[in-house]
């Protein structure tokens, strides 16, 4: 499977008559956009915003971001299943991402998971939205909506804004264009025969009530580990639908721009056979638990995988999955390095993860969770203030009354997200 | 008059009184600086003063911990002093423990920064390194000298209130807390340089190596139920409206005692959950799904056990640090000793 991906960059957002992209500028027909949103009848209001990198901006309490972007070619349409048709699958021909900017959703709390984004000050160096120019979509639900059903109509309004948004480039000309593609197993495996095949275990998260996540639809509780092409997530086949604590979240955005395949492409023919993705989730029964470990090995040892990264989402709970299907990969011989964050309490003293396991010998840390920050008041507020003391990472009495506030980093959007995007790690000290 | 005051700690044989036949030494205070003192205060010049040294001989401090400690602390406070230092203890095992023991007990007691020195082998060092800055010494008090230059350093950083760096280049024992800093490269790139690594059979270095974990064993089984008294438990995050101790969502700091005395079931007039990493919408609507209070009560009536407790603990199970979870796990254990509790039901969610 092959595919194109066009970059179009953007470098500004601004509000016009029509929806288009100029000159590196993404127009956003204001109207048209919240009429979208408006379409479903569990939300009353939407208002858009926008949020550049160095305002004096919060964004909160924010529920998913996402890069708009548009299939030009190779059949599938984007976020296929939840917006886009669930066939053909997507992942061939050529995709074009608006670069440089996102959609964000925001609103009043779902559950006590969703986080901020300060767009300058000291937070700002801990998130990666913090340098995207971001469209802000804030929704009003409807009174007396189970929270399930808030989420839901939350996290459509931005998957169809983004999709809106991405068809704006579909006739633009990309600024760069770059080619990723996986072979059917054999041959792929013949293309590089003299370097370490290896593949990717991503752990979606699968929780339930407010954590989960859809891949072509599909809730990912549902399945069993399966083998996916790694062009597939690039066009939106893995979406965001939980509320998982902010800090670790993995954003629809993060799931286009999965850092673990983007890397494995990097040093695909260079220094390793990148033979593809193993899909698996983190479902709370011990019975899934056992099972879905068992399966990722046996798929591991399916593809003769001589080496695998594993990523997982969360915290806690999907630690002992991260550790079974590390026990389980290790003892069919394939090697393993995990990669995630650290939760060792606000002093740091506590152990950093709620699960272990002899074969765990090579972590890639993330950085830890707990740590305290200044939130300095900001001049604008998108979104509300009203819940920081219950968001996670806040606490009663941690907001005053200017709206600076103290909390744990965890209240920040992918602040220590455990796929390895960022460069935030810990230490021993 | 110095900038800065200083309290010193020694034992017995390091403060001049004796061996090990002064162990039994009670704590004196004395307005002098001693021993490893003399050169501490040369050290760090004028602007530091070691106003105080207390003497304790190690035996004293060892069979009297709870009445030394006590003792000690009130000698410091006398002087208002700007940092503890305690030994160095070196390879010394009880003296070692005792400067872990009251450099811990004056940080958190008078809140003043406290140091200590040790070789990493010294029992007191494993015991003390996580809670107090451990100056990494060697075997024998003539590796002094070798050690001063870090001693005084954080000596005067911690005076001043400078932030304290990594182990490695101040020079103490590492403490096996966990600090952020930005790396060159991201995790992905981290990850994938280490499995190449890896698979190449090549030495590498993990991040976090695995840390070990206390694994409880399971308590003999109830031999008389119908005559037992129980009690539930949870980290559900179930509190009384208003959540009156004000348990945090997440990363609880503390846990909830609520009487449930004369209720046949939670009602969710007077209960509801704080929890932060779940969809609380059901337990909202009926606690009992965390808190069984209603089948409880109808077995209870119908003989199945003695007795329910009338009471249930309570915090946030999630993101909670499992510092936080041994202290309420022990704190909650002795509760129930007092209180003769049988067996508990520990619900999670």
């Amino acid at each position: 499977m092959k595919l194109e991906l066009g970059k179009i960059e953007i470098r500004d957002i601004q509000f016009a008559d029509r929806t288009c992209i100029e000159d590196h500028v993404l127009y956003v027909d204001k109207e048209e956009v919240e009429k979208l949103v408006l379409s479903d009848d569990k939300l009353l209001e939407c208002h858009l915003d926008i949020a550049r990198p160095g305002d004096a901006t919060r964004i909160t309490p924010v529920k998913d971001v996402i890069e708009p972007r548009v299939k030009v070619s190779g059949g599938g349409e984007i976020f296929p299943g939840v917006i886009g048709k669930v066939s053909p699958t997507v992942g061939e021909g050529r995709t074009h991402a608006l670069d440089g900017c996102c959609v964000v959703t925001v609103g009043r709390i779902v559950g006590f998971q969703e986080g901020v984004i300060d767009m300058s000050g000291p937070a700002a160096d801990y998130c990666p939205f913090s340098k995207t120019v971001n469209l802000c979509v804030v929704i009003e639900p409807k009174e007396g909506l189970e929270t399930h059903v808030y989420e839901r109509a939350g996290r459509l309004a931005g998957l169809k804004v983004a999709a809106y948004l991405g068809e704006a480039g579909k006739a633009v000309e990309p600024d760069t264009l770059e080619v990723y593609e996986t072979k059917p197993v054999f041959q792929q495996a013949a293309e590089y025969p003299d370097l370490p095949k290896v593949g990717y275990v991503h752990m979606l998260q699968s929780q339930g009530l407010l954590h989960d996540t859809y891949y072509y639809g599909v809730d990912a509780k549902q399945f069993v580990p399966t083998f996916m092409y790694p062009t597939e997530i690039m066009d939106g086949a893995i979406v965001s639908g939980n509320c998982v604590a902010p800090c670790d979240k993995v954003t629809t955005y993060h799931h286009l721009h999965n850092p673990v395949i983007d890397e494995c492409y990097k040093r695909h023919g260079k220094e390793i056979n990148f033979m593809g993705v193993i899909l698996t989730n983190e479902n709370v029964f011990l019975a899934d638990k056992e099972r879905h470990s068992d399966m990722v090995a046996k798929l591991a040892e399916w593809m003769e995988l001589d080496g695998v990264l594993i990523t997982e989402e969360g915290y806690g709970n999907p630690d002992t999955d991260l550790m079974m299907n590390c026990r389980k990969v290790e003892r069919k011989g394939t090697k393993v390095v995990l990669i995630t964050d650290e939760f060792p309490g606000k002093d740091g003293k506590s152990q950093s993860l709620a699960d272990t396991c002899d074969e765990a010998t090579a972590l890639a840390s993330c950085g830890q969770g707990n740590m305290t920050l200044q939130f300095p008041a900001m001049e604008k507020v998108i979104g509300m203030q009203d819940y920081i003391e219950s968001q996670i990472g806040g606490w009663a009495g941690c907001i005053n009354e200017d709206g600076s506030f103290e909390a744990e980093i965890q209240i920040i959007i992918a602040s220590t997200i455990a796929n390895g995007f960022n460069t935030l790690a810990a230490r021993g000290y | 008059m110095a900038k800065y005051k200083i309290v010193h700690y020694l034992n017995q044989f390091f403060g001049g009184i004796g061996g090990e036949e002064k162990a039994g030494f009670e704590p004196e205070v004395r307005e002098e600086k001693i021993g490893p003192g003399l050169a501490i205060a040369q050290g760090l010049g004028e602007d530091y003063e070691i106003v105080a040294t207390v003497i304790c001989g190690d035996n004293y401090f060892g069979e009297n911990l709870d009445t030394a400690t006590d003792t000690i602390i009130e000698m410091v406070k006398r002087y208002e002093p700007d940092v503890f230092v305690a030994g160095p203890a070196f390879n010394a095992g009880r003296y070692g423990v005792a400067c872990g023991t009251i450099c811990k007990a004056v940080e958190e007691r008078i809140g003043i920064p406290v140091v200590t020195g040790m070789y990493e082998e010294n029992p007191g060092a494993d015991m003390f390194k996580k809670d107090v800055i451990t100056v990494r010494t060697g075997n024998s008090a003539a590796t002094l000298k070798k050690a001063l230059p870090s001693l005084l350093t954080l000596i005067k950083k911690m005076a001043a209130g400078e932030e304290i760096l990594g182990p490695s280049v101040e020079g103490y024992l590492e403490r096996g807390i966990r600090v952020n800093y930005f790396a060159e490269k991201r995790g992905a790139t981290r990850g994938m340089d280490m499995l190449i690594k890896k698979m190449a059979r090549e030495p590498f270095e993990t991040d976090l190596p695995m840390p070990k974990f206390d694994r409880v064993a399971p308590a003999e089984a109830i031999k008389d139920i119908k005559n037992a008294k129980i009690a539930v438990v949870t980290s559900g995050g179930v509190v009384p409206q208003g959540n009156p101790d004000h348990i945090e969502s997440s990363n609880a700091t503390k846990y909830g005692v609520y009487s449930i005395e004369g209720m046949d079931s939670m009602s969710p007039d007077d209960f509801t959950t704080i929890h932060g990493g779940y969809d609380r919408q059901f337990v909202m609507k009926n606690p009992n799904l965390v808190v069984p209070l209603d089948v409880l009560r109808e077995m209870e009536k119908e003989g199945e056990f003695g007795e329910l407790v009338n009471y249930f603990c309570t915090t946030t199970g999630t993101g909670t640090a499992t510092g936080s979870a041994a202290k309420f796990g022990d704190s909650i254990g002795k509760k129930f000793v007092e209180d003769h509790v049988d067996g508990v039901i520990l619900v999670s969610t």
